[in-house]
C-alpha cells in the first residue's frame, strides 16, 4: 500500500479492537436475521391462524420480545468471552 | 399533586447541574476537556445511560407509540430495529475511538475530523451541519417538551416553555458534560420505571395480554399482523430502519462523542450490556403502550397524545404525575447533549480553530458558558414561535447529521486511504442527494429516503479519495502509530 508503513509500528491494540468491532457487527447481523426469520415466518399468514404464545401472537412473542431477550444475553457473552480489557492511554 | 412532582423533579435537575459545575470547576485537566467532555472519565452505567437517552427522544415517548396506537404490533416490530443501538455504537467506534481520541487528544467529534483530514472546508462543512440540524433538532424537542408541561400544568405555551427550557439551558450551561451525563442517569432511570409502571398498568386495566391482543384483532386484524393498516409496513421500508436508527446512528455526533467519553475499557463493556438491556426494555415497552392503546382507548384523536391519555385512564393522579416526568425526562436528555454539541461546534471548532487559536484558558472558560447560554437562549427564542423552514428543516435532521457524519467518522477512523477530498464529496454529495430524493423519489424501490443517499455518499467518499493523492504520512502515523 503506501512506503510510510514501513517506518512505523501499528499500534498492537488495533488488532484485538477491529476483532471486536468485527464481532458487533456479526452479531447485528444476526439480530437482524432472528427478528426478520420469526417476524414474516410466522406472521405472513392470515391474522386467524395465528398462535399465541402467553398472550401475544407468536411471530411478535419470537420475534420482538425473543430478540430483546436473546441479544441482550448475546451481548453479554459476547463482551465476558470475546472481548479483552486494554489500556486506553 | 402532579404539579408538585413536575417541579421537584426540575428541581434535583438543576441541583444536578451545580453540584456538576463545581466538579467541573475543581478539576485539574483544561477546561475545555473538562467542561466537553467531562475528562474522560465516564464509568459503566453512566455512559450507557448517557448514550441511550441522549438518542432516545420525545420521539419514542410521544410521538413513536402514536403512530404505534394507528399502525399496531407491526410498529413496535419496526421500533424494535432500534435494539442496535445499545451495543453497535460502542461496538463499531470502539476502543479504536476512544484510543485515537486520547492520542491526538480530541473532544469533540468535528476535533477529531479536523485532525484526520486536515481541511478547513471539512470543519466548516461539519460545523455548520452541526449548526443547521442542531438549531432545528433542539428547537423542535423543545416545543415538545413545553406542549407536555403545558398539558400538564394547564401553564400557557410561553410560561411552560420558559420555565422548561430554563432550567435545562441553565443546567447545561453551568455544569457542561458532567451535568448532562449526570441529569441523563436520573432521567435514564426515571425512563425505565416510568416505563415499567405504564406497561403493567395498561395491560391490567385491559384484562391481561391475549384479551387486549383479541380486542385489537376485532377492531382491525391487521394491527396484530406485522404489515400494520393497508400494509403501509413494507418489507423493503422497515429494514431501511435497521440503517436508519441502527446502523447510521454511529454517525451522529452526540452519540459518537461519548465513545471517547469513557474511563476505561470495563466501562465499555458494562455500557454495552445495559445500554442494550435498557434501550430495548423502553422501545419495546413504550411502542407496545402505544398499540395497545387502541384497545383501551379507540377513539383518540391526536394520537401524539396517547401515552398522557393512558397515563390519565390508568394510573392514579399522584402516580401519573411521576410517570409524565418520564417524557420528559428523555426530552431533556437528549436536548441537553445536543446543546453541548452545538455550543461545543461554535467555541471549540470554529472560534478556536479558525479565529483565535491563542486564547488563554480563562477566555475560553467564559466563552464557552457563553456560547452554551446564548445557543440555548436562541433556541429558546425559536420554539417561541417556530418558523417553518425550522418544522422543515428537523424533518432532515436525523438524516442530515448521519448522511455528514457517518462516512466520514467511520472511515476516517478505520481506513487509512481516506482523504479530506473524499470527506467533503461525501458530505455534499449525502446530504443533496437526500434533499433531492426526499422531494421527488421519497421511496426509492420502496426504502426509506436514507438508503440510496448514504450509499452514494460511501460511493463519493471512496472515489474521491482514490482520485486525490493519500493523507499526509504523518497524519496516518499519528493515527496508525504505536
Amino acid at each position: 500500500m503506501f512506503k510510510e508503513e514501513q517506518h512505523f509500528e501499528i499500534d498492537p491494540r488495533y488488532k484485538q479492537a477491529a476483532r471486536e468491532a468485527w464481532i458487533g457487527i456479526i452479531v447485528f447481523f444476526l439480530n437482524i436475521a432472528w427478528w426478520f426469520a420469526f417476524a414474516y415466518g410466522l406472521g405472513m399468514r392470515p391474522p386467524e391462524e395465528y398462535s399465541y404464545v402467553l398472550g401475544f401472537p407468536a411471530w411478535f412473542f419470537w420475534s420482538v420480545i425473543g430478540s430483546f431477550v436473546i441479544f441482550s444475553i448475546v451481548i453479554y457473552l459476547v463482551v465476558t468471552l470475546l472481548y479483552k480489557d486494554m489500556p486506553l492511554d | 399533586m402532579i404539579l408538585f412532582f413536575m417541579f421537584a423533579f426540575l428541581a434535583v435537575m438543576f441541583f444536578i447541574g451545580l453540584w456538576s459545575a463545581r466538579l467541573t470547576q475543581r478539576a485539574e485537566g483544561g477546561f475545555l476537556e473538562e467542561y466537553f467532555l467531562g475528562g474522560r472519565g465516564m464509568g459503566g452505567f453512566i455512559l450507557a445511560m448517557t448514550l441511550t437517552t441522549t438518542y432516545i427522544s420525545a420521539g419514542s415517548f410521544l410521538a413513536g407509540p402514536g403512530v404505534a396506537y394507528s399502525m399496531g404490533l407491526g410498529w413496535v416490530l419496526l421500533a424494535m430495529t432500534q435494539l442496535s443501538v445499545g451495543y453497535l455504537v460502542l461496538a463499531v467506534l470502539g476502543k479504536r475511538f476512544a484510543i485515537v481520541g486520547r492520542k491526538i487528544n480530541a473532544v469533540t467529534v468535528v476535533d477529531f475530523l479536523q485532525q484526520r483530514y486536515r481541511s478547513k472546508a471539512v470543519v466548516i462543512l461539519a460545523s455548520l451541519g452541526i449548526i443547521a440540524f442542531f438549531t432545528a433538532a433542539v428547537s423542535v424537542q423543545f416545543i415538545g417538551g413545553a406542549r407536555l408541561f403545558e398539558s400538564v400544568t394547564g401553564y400557557s405555551y410561553r410560561l411552560a416553555l420558559l420555565i422548561f427550557a430554563g432550567v435545562v439551558v441553565l443546567y447545561v450551561t453551568l455544569g457542561g458534560f458532567r451535568a448532562v451525563v449526570f441529569t441523563d442517569t436520573v432521567q435514564g432511570v426515571v425512563m425505565f420505571c416510568g416505563t415499567a409502571m405504564l406497561l403493567v398498568a395498561v395491560f391490567l386495566h385491559g384484562g391481561g395480554v391475549h384479551n387486549v391482543m383479541l380486542k385489537l384483532k376485532e377492531i382491525d386484524p391487521s394491527l396484530i399482523t406485522p404489515f400494520g393498516p393497508d400494509r403501509f409496513i413494507t418489507i423493503p421500508w422497515i429494514m431501511s430502519f435497521w440503517v436508519l436508527v441502527g446502523f447510521g446512528v454511529i454517525g451522529l455526533p452526540q452519540v459518537a462523542v461519548r465513545g471517547m467519553a469513557y474511563k476505561n475499557t470495563k466501562a465499555m463493556h458494562q455500557a454495552m450490556v445495559i445500554g442494550t438491556i435498557f434501550t430495548g426494555f423502553l422501545m419495546l415497552g413504550m411502542h407496545l403502550i402505544g398499540a395497545v392503546g387502541q384497545a383501551l382507548l379507540p377513539d383518540i384523536e391526536a394520537a401524539d397524545t396517547v401515552i398522557p391519555e393512558l397515563t390519565k385512564l390508568t394510573m392514579a393522579p399522584w402516580l401519573a404525575g411521576i410517570f409524565l416526568s418520564a417524557p420528559l425526562a428523555a426530552i431533556m436528555s437528549t436536548i441537553s447533549s445536543q446543546l453541548l454539541v452545538l455550543s461545543s461546534a461554535i467555541t471549540k471548532d470554529l472560534y478556536l480553530n479558525y479565529i483565535n487559536p491563542e486564547a488563554d484558558e480563562n477566555f475560553i472558560r467564559r466563552l464557552g458558558m457563553i456560547v452554551t447560554g446564548i445557543s440555548g437562549i436562541v433556541v429558546f427564542v425559536l420554539a417561541l414561535d417556530p418558523p417553518d423552514f425550522l418544522v422543515w428543516l428537523n424533518l432532515f435532521a436525523l438524516a442530515g447529521m448521519e448522511t455528514t457524519f457517518l462516512w466520514p467518522t467511520l472511515l476516517g477512523l478505520y481506513w487509512r486511504r481516506a482523504n479530506a477530498p473524499g470527506a467533503i464529496a461525501s458530505i455534499i454529495v449525502g446530504v443533496s442527494t437526500y434533499i433531492a430524493f426526499n422531494s421527488y423519489w421519497p421511496r426509492p424501490f420502496g426504502t426509506h429516503t436514507i438508503i440510496v443517499p448514504l450509499v452514494l455518499a460511501l460511493l463519493a467518499f471512496v472515489v474521491a479519495s482514490y482520485l486525490t493523492p493519500p493523507p499526509a504520512p504523518e497524519t496516518i502515523r499519528r493515527f496508525w502509530g504505536k
